[in-house]
């Protein structure tokens, strides 16, 4: 059943064992005005896990993220992160845990009127009260963590698809964040690019010790990286499976995950008929 | 029944007395569009009596999507009056792509098509304008509190972005302003001599343009100017941020988009536009002369006193007054239509268009309450 033949994740699902919520989502709904996108979504991210948010196109899992981030406010249902309710707090404690976000954009987001140093500069100077010096040695050292040492002085424009994922991966560690979130991190990747940022975010997961939530339907990289999953469901619109991607392979819930996990066509298998 | 074809291309039907249509395919089906066979066949599934359609093309040479769409629409037809279609004859990829074709999908969700009054909707209009009439006002307190911010403590604003703008809508404006002013000043200054003539008052047109421009026309022409350059490259740049994904990232960086944004560009052209306001009028005054020496054969420095006469120090403050409102007017509807811009390149368009017109309007408008303003306490 294993499909893609993916290397044997060892690390244990850390929702196993006794660590503290970095998320905790209860009794979510989503919706654009009227149109309720899900409902009832509930679940919880441990710290210092690779949780997967997965499911198929428009079910809604970038929706899912905007909320997480603080960019949309949901319909009903409280989003707690550390421990704190999010959308009811006031704009200065909201503010506090933006600053301990980092986000990697679908296409990087850069700010395409400053270099790769500039942007990455950007919430140190916000955040941080670092000297100049300080800073420009900390942008140097984020850069050579993405493998992007000397470009510093590059414009967006001038780099690859796959070199501004990675710078913005930079920026998004510049303030080394408590959690990481990755929207579709290797769309648009080439095998080899999006397999060397999957190591990448398994090193930033070991060694900064940092929460990684992940939204993607690469196999290869759920796989891969996850250690926690959810899976939403476009019909029911809501959460339908919840688990190490590992487990929900072996023992899939219900037959819209197997589907999803072995890549099988299992819509048009019922309607071919 | 039967119909005859050019030799390479062949298509036969039968129907057996028991209902069973017989359609033969044979030779190249290349570009195929013969408007006459296909009406014929196209009305097939409509025969009386009929039980079942047999598909055969083993003849089938050459054949591309026209043909495709022949059969598809057939077995679409048959299929809605559940008549079964065998295609096992067909050639294979031809049967594999109908089946494809023909396999039901998902279909976009079918939405209610509303039945409205013309009352509910044009109430449904009326509150659509007030509440994106609120939505710009609170725009706008954001952009001032940014301001207040500005002068008070600390914003996130990039030098470099402010210096930027300065340039962009500094000394970069001022050829076109020059020559639109220049023009305006002409035609103010030929409009008002034709009249004045009449009376033998030529000498008045100094005063007539003089006052015409400093007063409101150079502020309103530099304003209509700049939201068609500058306003309109502020809501492109920034609706592609938004589509780019940037403002996300800076609202999710705890950055506020008015101060990162708006106000380096909306600082710069509350300076700028003053200062363009003056040279404005200075070439209005300018093109006026040019009407007063060589049509009315004023002596230049005769025109030049009668100008200066005819201003007061009120007027032209008034006319600078107008060139900051409309700075600020320009830069809040560039801004506004950029951030609030949709996802894609389409909404781009759109944005730069909404920015250009509403900054237009508005321009008038406050034109229009200033004038009533001054009118009123007698300024
Ligand atoms: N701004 C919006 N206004 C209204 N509806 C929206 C908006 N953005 C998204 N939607 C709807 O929400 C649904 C989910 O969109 P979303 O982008 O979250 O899906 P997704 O799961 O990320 O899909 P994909 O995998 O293709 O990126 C879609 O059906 C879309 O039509
Ligand atoms: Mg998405």
């Amino acid at each position: 059943m294993n499909t893609a033949g993916q290397k044997e994740n060892k690390r244990q699902p850390l929702s196993e064992q006794k660590t503290p919520d970095a998320i905790q989502v209860k009794g979510l709904t989503v919706a654009y005005d009227d149109f309720i996108l899900m409902k009832d979504v509930s679940f919880e991210v441990k710290e210092k896990e690779i949780f997967i948010i997965m499911g198929a196109s428009g079910s809604g899992k970038s929706t899912l993220l905007k909320i997480l981030t603080g960019l949309k406010a949901p319909a009903k249902g409280t989003v707690l992160i550390g421990g704190i309710d999010f959308w009811r707090s006031n704009s200065k404690v909201q503010k506090n845990i933006m600053s301990k976000n980092g986000i990697l954009y679908q296409s990087g987001a850069l700010f395409s009127s400053m270099t790769l140093a500039e942007n990455i500069a950007l919430p140190l100077q916000q955040y941080s009260d670092f000297s100049q010096k300080e800073i420009d040695e900390l942008v140097h050292l984020k850069l050579a963590l993405v493998g992007l040492e000397g470009f510093g002085d590059f414009y967006p424009s001038e780099i690859s698809g796959g070199m501004k994922k990675r710078a913005g991966l930079a920026r998004a560690l510049a303030l080394d964040p408590k959690i990481v979130y990755f929207d579709e991190p290797s769309a648009g990747l080439d095998p080899i690019s999006s397999r060397l940022l999957d190591d990448l975010i398994i090193q930033i997961n070991q060694n900064l010790g940092t929460t990684i939530v992940v939204v993607t339907h690469e196999l290869e990289s759920i796989f891969t990286i996850g250690t926690n999953s959810i899976f939403l469901d476009e019909e029911l619109r809501t959460v339908t499976a919840q688990g190490n991607p590992r487990d929900l392979l072996r023992n899939p819930p219900n037959e819209k995950v197997r589907h999803f996990l072995t890549r099988t066509a299992g819509e048009n298998e019922k309607n071919s008929k | 029944m039967k119909m005859e074809q050019a030799a390479t291309r062949q298509i036969r039907y039968s129907l057996s007395e028991s209902g069973l249509l017989e359609i033969s395919f044979q030779g190249d089906f290349l570009h195929y569009e013969h408007l006459e066979e296909l009406e014929e066949i196209q009305k097939l599934p409509e025969t009386p009596l009929l039980k079942k359609i047999i598909l055969k093309g083993e003849g089938i040479q050459k054949w591309d999507s026209t043909l495709l769409v022949i059969l598809y629409d057939l077995a679409q037809k048959a299929g809605e009056k559940k008549i079964p279609v065998k295609t096992d004859n067909l050639p294979e990829g031809i049967q594999n792509l109908l089946n494809l074709a023909l396999t039901v999908k998902r279909r976009p969700p079918e939405t209610e098509e509303k039945k409205e009054s013309f009352l509910t909707r044009w109430g449904e209009e009326t509150l659509n304008k007030y509440a994106a009439l609120k939505k710009g006002a609170a725009f706008t307190g954001t952009a001032f509190k940014s301001i207040g911010r500005f002068f008070t403590s600390s914003v996130v604003m990039r030098p470099v972005d402010f210096l930027f703008a300065l340039q962009d809508c500094g000394y970069k404006a001022l050829p076109i302003v020059a020559v639109i002013s220049f023009m305006v000043g002409l035609i103010f200054g030929f409009v008002g001599s034709m009249q004045l003539k009449l009376f033998g008052a030529q000498i008045y047109v100094a005063s007539l343009v003089a006052i015409a421009m400093v007063r409101v026309m150079g502020a309103v022409m530099t304003g209509i100017i700049m939201a068609g350059r500058t306003g309109a490259s502020y809501a492109a740049t920034i609706g592609t941020m938004q589509v780019n994904e940037e403002v996300d990232a800076l609202k999710t960086m705890g950055i506020p988009v008015t101060d990162f944004l708006l106000l380096p560009r909306m600082l710069a052209l509350m300076l700028t536009m003053p200062l363009l306001t003056v040279f404005s009028d200075l070439f209005g005054i300018m093109g006026g002369s040019v009407v007063g020496i060589f049509l009315l054969d004023l002596s230049p420095v005769e025109y030049w006193n009668y100008s200066i006469n005819a201003l007061n120090l009120k007027n032209f403050l008034i006319g600078v007054f107008h060139g900051f409102v409309f700075g600020c007017v320009i830069a809040l509807c560039g801004c506004y239509y950029g951030i609030y811009c949709g996802k894609d390149a389409d909404s781009v368009g759109k944005a730069t268009t909404n920015a250009v017109v509403a900054s237009i309007v508005w321009i008038i408008i406050c034109t229009a309450i200033i004038t009533v303003f001054c009118e009123v306490f007698g300024i």
